[in-house]
């Protein structure tokens, strides 16, 4: 759909061609991630965590239905029945501990390919849609995941449950009755378990029905790659298949290399001891942190320590955890600069990799510490430079930043001299 | 517009967050925060290995029998197992015939229904039960304990930061308290000091005191450090009883990876070297 | 995922040079790579379908003592042996008369009641209380239920008829009440399973 030069999809069995003529399911397949799909020759290793966290999801939604046929959720049983799963479930250990890890590899697949995608300004036209569409799904996988790690029902995930929807409690005027409405109750119960389960199942679907939609959009105008540089021509990309497939297939290998060494032999080492004690509505554990995904936005969350007039400090923090997410969405707006790749914007560069990385790294090591200083102090400056980075730098970058010259196509930048019909 | 109204926002919320800061900053100079009494008394568990740790341990079974029967006589009428059944006790090496007797004689009943009249009752546990709770529900275990709830402690190794060492730790960590340590800290009736518990004061006493307190029947000599070392490696197998399982799959399923990885990872270079040859002809 | 394919396109830049064999280094390295993540997911699949037989916890009650010194001869209980109920009959001796008085060789599935008891407790007839037809349980065992037209059991859902032998004699049932494993720990305790 993309390049004339696309590969066509011709059906060798006559199987084959009857299918086509009523149900062109190969074809569609052909021309998103086979050979029918032109890819940049030059895409770097970046360019792998996308169908990464896309395995990932499929890792996740694979272990997490099988853990449904045993799981039970009620308040009462639901921390025995993952025990059951752990201990007499033949390979119980094995799929929970999947699962459990697996949401943190879909996680770090997830935020290399969105920095990536900041780094390599994959976000900008023609690509805002896919980008957009991103940010949905990555907003979906932190319900998602927020609801999961309830459903075990130890400390971490009671807890958990109770101080996310007391952010909503924050909203004035209806903030109560709505940390009501989603609690179907007082505090965490049976009630919301059982939503938070069906909800956990259902929402992995629809990031899945979010991903295809990803990926169509991808197929309009193309894969991005390191350049910034559209294609030009045929010598430009390589087919998806097996180039890409290739790449990510060996990736792959390396990535399950991780997981499995996480899973097999450290598997409780991203989780917290808390959540091994069953549920107290009476007693909150000493210290209590999210997963450490949520680690950066739980930090800004809790940089707001003083009142702005009439706003309580807990709404601003609210606002503003949910705002440093909501800022992507106006991203392809925010920063207009025509470059897209940071390789060639020098400024860009250094506030990305000495501004917004390490602001990120620091507010996540903060989201994880405990509420004391100078863990505070820390993520108010960190918070402040990522909001600065995202609404104040990058809008102003953009006019007064002069960029260095691109190549001409992206076969000049990989064989390092102009093509004859370039020059 | 866009950038216009971000730019405000950024602002408004870069302000809120610097002025935090320079409020929490001068704060801070004029008022340091003073760490807790309990952070400076308070110790990490102590270091010790067992011979399940690192990714080619192997439970001893020796040593967890050693440790059952520890828990048996020293933890079990106060501190449950209600998550590890009497059939469990076959992965430590006991013969069925043992299981059904150690189930048969445990020093609590199941509860149960009397078949004639329906009336609550207890019978002995088969090895197909979990272990019965030492006390009916929490009102009653906190009552008998002078308000404190014994934990059960089928996960305790793995509900616990500081893991099996630190079970070692606090069980061999009874001490008088430092004569330096402040009234307020110090154990009040009913309390016991130990460093390594998070608030220095625990509500249980010392519950491996001398030498001997158990009679081991492997001969092995009952120090106190022992009996500690040996319990603490069984509630690592109580926590979890498929940890060696655990490890050995984890070698197995790495190896096969490790060579399909390096097998596509070939696969990747031959399939690419084509258009890396072409890079190269068009370079020369 | 990281199936790749071995053909390759004609206008494709990587071009074949046949060698030894026909089979080039490539393709083999290319099949190979192919071949292990085939054994990889089959290998993963196993787990992920063997959850699903009984766990160990299941697995452990596979067996269960019943006391059996209350029923008086004529009665049966039901108990429960595997989630399934389990019928323990103490037969009178007319009934034993009636079972054994049955010619075998006229029935659908041949089975003397020596075949479904054991030595010296033939007044014991313990059977599985699932109709053999499609899985119902019998009336019979519990006091003032039908008990058919051969004085054993009687299923309901389709009209089976079972002796007092808990032989199938009339209606759809196949087979005869199944009898489970078990064998007396001592006169009035069984074991079954």
């Amino acid at each position: 759909m993309s390049f004339p030069w696309a590969q066509q999809y011709k059906p060798t069995t006559e199987f084959g061609q009857w299918m086509d003529d009523r149900l062109p399911v190969g074809r569609m397949i052909y021309n998103s991630l086979g050979a029918g799909y032109p890819t940049p020759r030059n895409l770097n290793y970046m360019w792998n965590f996308g169908s990464l966290a896309g395995v990932f999801l499929v890792v996740q939604i694979v272990t997490g239905i099988i853990l449904a046929m045993h799981y039970a959720a009620n308040a009462e049983i639901a921390f025995d029945s993952v025990e059951h799963i752990m201990r007499d479930v033949n390979s119980g250990w094995m799929i929970r501990y999947a699962h459990a890890n697996g949401a943190s590899f879909f996680f770090i697949a997830i935020y290399l390919h969105i920095g990536r995608g900041l780094y390599y300004g994959s976000y900008k036209a023609p690509r805002e849609m896919i980008w957009l569409l991103g940010v949905v799904i990555y907003l979906l996988a932190m319900a998602t995941a927020f609801m999961g790690y309830v459903l075990p029902w130890g400390q971490m995930s009671f807890w958990g449950a109770k101080v996310i929807t007391g952010l909503f409690e924050a909203i004035p005027l209806v903030g109560k009755p709505i940390q009501e409405l989603l609690l179907g109750g007082f505090a965490p119960d049976n009630a919301a378990l059982n939503r938070f389960f069906s909800l956990h199942y259902l929402l992995p679907f629809v990031i899945a029905g979010v991903i295809i939609m990803h990926i169509w959009a991808l197929h309009i105008p193309g894969s991005n790659n390191p350049t910034g540089v559209s294609v030009k021509g045929k010598q430009d990309t390589v087919p998806f298949h097996p180039f890409y497939t290739a790449k990510d297939g060996w990736f792959l290998g390396l990535a399950l290399i991780f997981f499995t060494g996480m899973m097999f032999f450290m598997p409780n080492a991203l989780g917290h001891a808390d959540n091994y004690i069953p549920a107290n509505p009476l007693s909150t554990p000493a210290h209590i942190v999210p997963e450490w995904y949520f680690w950066p936005w739980y930090a800004i969350l809790r940089a707001f320590t003083f009142d702005f007039l009439f706003v309580p400090a807990k709404l601003l923090g609210v606002l503003a955890m949910f705002s440093a997410i909501l800022v992507w969405f106006f991203l392809p707006w925010l920063d207009k600069s025509p470059v897209r790749s940071g390789d060639y914007r020098p400024r860009f560069k250094k506030f990305f990799w000495f501004g917004l990385i390490p602001c990120i790294v620091i507010l996540g090591i903060c989201g994880g510490a405990p509420a004391e200083e100078p863990y505070v102090m820390l993520s108010q400056l960190a918070s402040a430079y990522y909001f600065a980075h995202f609404l104040i730098i990058l809008p102003l970058l953009s006019r007064i930043e002069k960029p260095k010259p691109l190549p001409n196509s992206i076969t000049e930048a990989v064989t390092g001299k102009p093509l004859p019909q370039a020059s | 517009m866009v950038r216009f109204f971000g730019i405000l926002i950024g602002l408004f919320f870069a302000g809120m967050l610097v002025y935090s800061f320079g409020r929490g900053a001068v704060e801070y100079i004029t008022n340091p925060p003073t760490k807790a009494v309990e952070y400076q008394f308070h110790e990490e568990p102590k270091k010790v290995s067992f011979a399940s740790d690192g990714p080619f341990g192997k439970f001893d079974n020796q040593q967890l029998q050693r440790g059952f029967q520890v828990y048996k006589e020293v933890c079990a009428a106060c501190h449950g197992l209600r998550l590890v059944a009497f059939r469990n006790l076959a992965d430590l090496g006991y013969t069925e015939d043992e299981v059904k007797a150690i189930a048969a004689n445990w020093i609590i009943e199941t509860p149960s229904i009397d078949p004639s009249t329906g009336e609550a009752s207890t019978r002995p546990p088969i090895p197909a039960d979990k272990f019965p709770k030492p006390f009916a529900n929490d009102v009653a275990a906190a009552a008998a304990n002078n308000n404190a709830i014994p934990p059960d402690l089928s996960l305790i190794t793995k509900a616990r930061g500081g893991g099996a060492p630190y079970i070692y730790s606090l069980l061999t960590g009874y001490t008088e308290p430092p004569a330096e340590l402040p009234e307020a800290n110090r154990p009040g009736p009913g309390l016991h000091y130990n460093p390594y518990f998070a608030n220095l004061n625990i509500a249980m006493a010392a519950p491996i005191i001398q030498e001997d307190q158990v009679t081991y029947s492997d001969g092995t000599k009952a120090s106190i450090d022992q009996m500690a070392k040996d319990v603490s490696a069984f509630l690592i197998w109580t926590a979890e009883p498929s940890l060696i399982k655990q490890k050995q799959t984890g070698w197995a399923v790495l190896a096969f990876l490790l060579i399909a990885t390096i097998l596509a990872f070939l696969s990747y270079k031959t399939i690419w070297a084509d258009v890396k040859a072409e890079k190269k002809k068009k370079e020369a | 995922m990281a199936s790749v394919d071995t053909t390759v396109e004609p206008n494709d830049p990587v071009t074949s040079e046949p060698g030894i064999g026909g089979v080039r280094r490539r393709d083999f390295i290319n099949i190979a790579a192919v071949s292990f993540a085939g054994v990889g997911v089959v290998a993963t699949v196993f787990p992920l379908v063997n959850q699903m037989n009984p766990s160990a916890d299941v697995l452990a009650l596979s067996s269960i003592e019943v006391d059996i010194s209350a029923i008086e001869p004529g009665q049966a209980i039901k108990s429960s042996w595997r989630k399934q109920p389990i019928f323990i009959r103490n037969l009178t001796a007319p009934e034993i008369e009636a079972a054994n008085q049955v010619d075998i060789s006229g029935l659908r599935d041949p089975e003397t009641l020596a075949d479904r008891t054991q030595v010296g407790k033939e007044n014991w007839l313990i059977t599985l209380g699932v109709c053999t037809h499609l899985g119902c349980v019998p009336l019979g065992a519990a006091q003032g239920e039908v008990k058919g037209e051969y004085g054993g059991y009687f299923c309901p859902c389709h009209g089976s008829h079972y002796d007092t032998a808990g032989r199938t004699r009339k209606g759809p049932a196949p087979t005869n009440l199944e009898v489970p494993e078990y064998s007396f720990l001592t006169d009035t305790v069984v074991k079954i399973g």
